[in-house]
């Protein structure tokens, strides 16, 4: 690790990061200093974002009969330094969130500030400018490496791009890069059909580190690959962001994975944050209905504790993002749901302890035991919700 | 711990029941080699020390790279177990070197009109020593005008495929990469040209022209096959532009015209090399009906349509004038379509089976 590549990039771009972006005033919004008083510097911060794909219908005029709300109004901060876990079901919009924040998708409403700046304003070389400084690694390894380009060009194109080293010593600089990643630099003329799922996932890191990036969205890095290598993979995403000093969105569905990588976690469903809390709050006591539900469902390795496991079954499917049903989206599922109430009102996200945050009219500082109760109620009742035990809240 | 479990262990009933027949001994079918504290394995068979182990900083050795075939000796080794398409190629290759070596190959000079061509009542001369295949009914050499002829269609082939490959290639970029109104606008035109029947169409076109000739002909099948074209390279498009990899690129900083030639172009080879086959054989089918009804090639450049044309009215009593030239015409649309369809399955063989 002779010659650190990154001794450069990873501290001048802070200057004038201090331009405080929540600043534009929607009430439900997490401030930026929350969990652990890590220093609360804000890196990314996401205001009111929607993303909603419309449903077009018509030959020669596309007439708009409707749109999916893939993403329906989020807010929230990642802070720099910090990995912020992003779960949910699929199709609850977690990776359209970080395709949106990158500005890969078309936000339809709502504000990205990196650093300050707000990237959906950006067009062209601006833009390309600022998203240096945001990468991604993707989900497919075979789908994310261009299968006609040799692993220097792969790795190379970013640095030729943004002209960041001389031609002589780009080739240098792409073999450190993949020896940083754990790749051997002597196969850099080699093509990605050669090397296995997690190489290519490593080689994909190496990429998105060329243009060193501050921040980098992680659509769900290790959901493809052999359990055998995942390991590998999270702990070289670890190395990295402990040497660099890297942010990390880390979008999930695995919340045993997210649990290990995660300073913060937010939950999603239907294209909103249920829940948002520090690793072991969100772990240890879950208030929202929904994620008392997930964290049920996870299995215990442990065939003690796994046989008194007693999981949350939700009934039905999650409902179409094309409709989603009114007032709190979670309520035709909710176990604790009251009429009148969640179908009706919309519960914005609130501060229920400081720094956790769920989106739920039945929670609140004052009353949280309520909602306990009044589910051991149900399941007393012999009602299909059976009672909840918090899983792995005696573990760490 | 040993890594190379005993055969004993692993299979000990296959063991009992194979020592009758032979000293047969099933052996464990890979080796695990771990040198310096279990970081190698084979074939993503990773062993247990590698998951735990810090895989930071250290680069995985070479004996983890899996050497797997390029995409094109791939394709190359998918084709060659289809028998049809090889003797397609084969045929392919037989006429471009026939197109190709015309002037030194034929036997007689196609343009000549030979006296022994006729006979003493003027009519043609059946297949003989002399002339293989016949002559037609100016006593020229059936054989030669045929080998000239396939220079013709063969040369209108690919020129004319080149043409409208070429605005299939920027309309369905176009089309499929900027989408917006000027998708709806490519690909309501493409709805309409495919809605006309193409021949007509041709014949419209070359008829509204005082002088058809080859190059005329390129550009009336150009203009009538680009829709066609346009529509496979939108959808390809399509589907590549939402890839991984493009995304990577776009957020890496590549411009769109690098993404166009770096990304996205190299990966339509492929339809672009089976699309091409598979239209060369609807257009010299084209360009012989265009010269059949007098539209396409002039004579007296010899082209097949035309030669069938020529000797429609005496099939009874001299056959070889239309057999010949409908032969050749039927073996090269064949011989096309044979590449174009083994091209194809061979470039995605998860479509094969419809």
């Amino acid at each position: 690790m002779a010659g650190d590549p990154y001794a450069v990039p990873a501290v001048p771009q802070a200057p004038d990061g201090s331009v405080a972006p929540g600043a534009a005033g929607v009430p439900d919004k997490p401030p930026s200093t929350g969990a652990d008083g890590d220093g609360g510097d804000t890196l990314v911060s996401i205001t009111d974002l929607k993303v909603h794909f419309p449903i077009t219908s018509g030959v020669i005029v596309q007439r708009k009969v409707g749109a999916v709300r893939a993403v329906d109004g989020l807010s929230f901060d990642v802070l720099r330094g910090e990995t912020l876990g992003l779960v949910g079901e699929s199709g609850c919009g977690k990776s359209t969130t970080g395709r949106a924040i990158l500005q890969l998708e078309k936000l339809t409403a709502g504000q990205v500030f990196y650093e300050g700046a707000d990237l959906a304003r950006l067009h062209g070389g601006a833009l390309r400018r600022q998203r240096r400084r945001m990468q991604m690694i993707f989900q497919d390894p075979y789908a994310s490496l261009n299968s006609r380009m040799s692993l220097g060009h792969i790795v190379g194109e970013p640095l030729l791009v943004h002209n960041l080293r001389p031609r002589g010593e780009r080739e240098d600089r792409v073999k450190e890069l993949l020896n940083l990643v754990g790749i051997n630099p002597n196969t850099i003329n080699r093509y990605p059909h050669e090397f296995s799922g997690g190489q290519r996932q490593r080689i994909g890191i190496a990429r998105a580190l060329a243009v060193e990036p501050n921040f980098i969205v992680c659509d769900e890095p290790i959901s493809a690959l052999d359990v055998s290598i995942r390991a590998q993979i999270i702990n070289l995403l670890q190395a990295l962001q402990r040497s660099f000093g890297l942010t990390y969105l880390f979008i999930a569905h695995d919340l045993s994975v997210v649990r290990h990588i995660s300073d913060r976690v937010a939950v999603m469903y239907l294209g909103r944050i249920v829940e948002l809390a520090a690793n072991h709050e969100l772990y240890g006591e879950p208030f929202h209905p929904y994620t008392q539900a997930l964290l049920s469902a996870v299995p215990i390795p442990d065939p003690l504790v796994e046989e008194r496991r007693r999981p949350v079954v939700l009934a039905g499917d999650v409902p179409s993002p094309a409709s989603p049903p009114s007032g709190c989206h979670f309520h035709t599922r909710c176990p604790a749901a009251q009429k009148g109430l969640c179908d009706v009102d919309d519960p914005v996200l609130r501060e229920i302890r400081p720094g956790h945050f769920a989106a739920c009219h039945l929670v609140s500082a004052a009353d949280y035991p309520k909602i306990r109760s009044a589910e051991d109620r149900a399941a007393a009742a012999g009602t299909a919700a059976a009672g909840q035990t918090t899983p792995g809240g005696d573990a760490s | 711990m040993s890594p190379k479990l005993p055969p004993d262990e692993l299979i000990p009933d296959y063991r009992s029941d194979l020592a009758h027949d032979g000293e047969r001994r099933l052996e464990p079918e890979f080796e695990v080699v771990l040198e310096d504290e279990g970081r190698h394995s084979i074939d993503g068979l990773v062993t247990s020390e590698l998951i735990s182990a810090e895989a930071y900083g250290e680069w995985l050795p070479e004996a983890e790279i899996i050497e797997t075939r390029g995409t094109w000796s791939q394709v190359w080794r998918r084709f060659r177990k289809d028998k049809f398409a090889v003797a397609g190629l084969v045929v392919v290759a037989l006429l471009i070197i026939v197109a190709v070596g015309a002037p030194w190959l034929a036997p007689h000079n196609p343009l000549t009109q030979y006296d022994s061509g006729l006979t003493a009542k003027g009519q043609p001369v059946a297949p003989n020593r002399h002339f293989w295949l016949g002559t037609d009914l100016l006593g020229r050499d059936m054989l030669s005008r045929l080998m000239y002829g396939a220079r013709v269609s063969l040369v209108i082939g690919v020129l004319a495929n080149g043409f409208a490959l070429l605005l299939g290639v920027i309309f369905g970029i176009l089309a499929g990469y900027f989408r917006g109104w000027l998708e709806t606008l490519i690909m309501r035109a493409t709805d309409v040209m495919l809605a006309f029947p193409i021949f007509l169409l041709a014949i419209a076109l070359s008829s509204s022209i005082s002088h058809p000739g080859i190059w005329v002909l390129v550009v009336v099948i150009g203009i009538v096959y680009w829709a066609p074209m346009t529509r496979v390279i939108h959808g390809e498009v399509l589907s590549i532009r939402e890839k991984e990899f493009v995304m990577a690129a776009r957020l890496t900083g590549c411009t769109n015209r690098r993404i166009l030639t770096n990304h996205i172009l190299p990966h339509l080879v492929a339809p672009i090399i089976v699309y091409t086959s598979l239209g060369i054989a609807t257009t010299v089918l084209l360009e012989a009906g265009l010269s059949f009804i007098g539209l396409g090639v002039q004579p007296p450049t010899p082209s097949w349509g035309q030669m069938i044309a020529d000797g429609q009215q005496y099939y009874t009593s001299a056959l070889w004038l239309t057999l010949f030239p409908g032969l050749c015409i039927m073996i090269t649309v064949l011989a096309f379509n044979l590449v174009g369809d083994g091209l194809r399955d061979a470039f995605d063989p998860q479509q094969r089976r419809r």
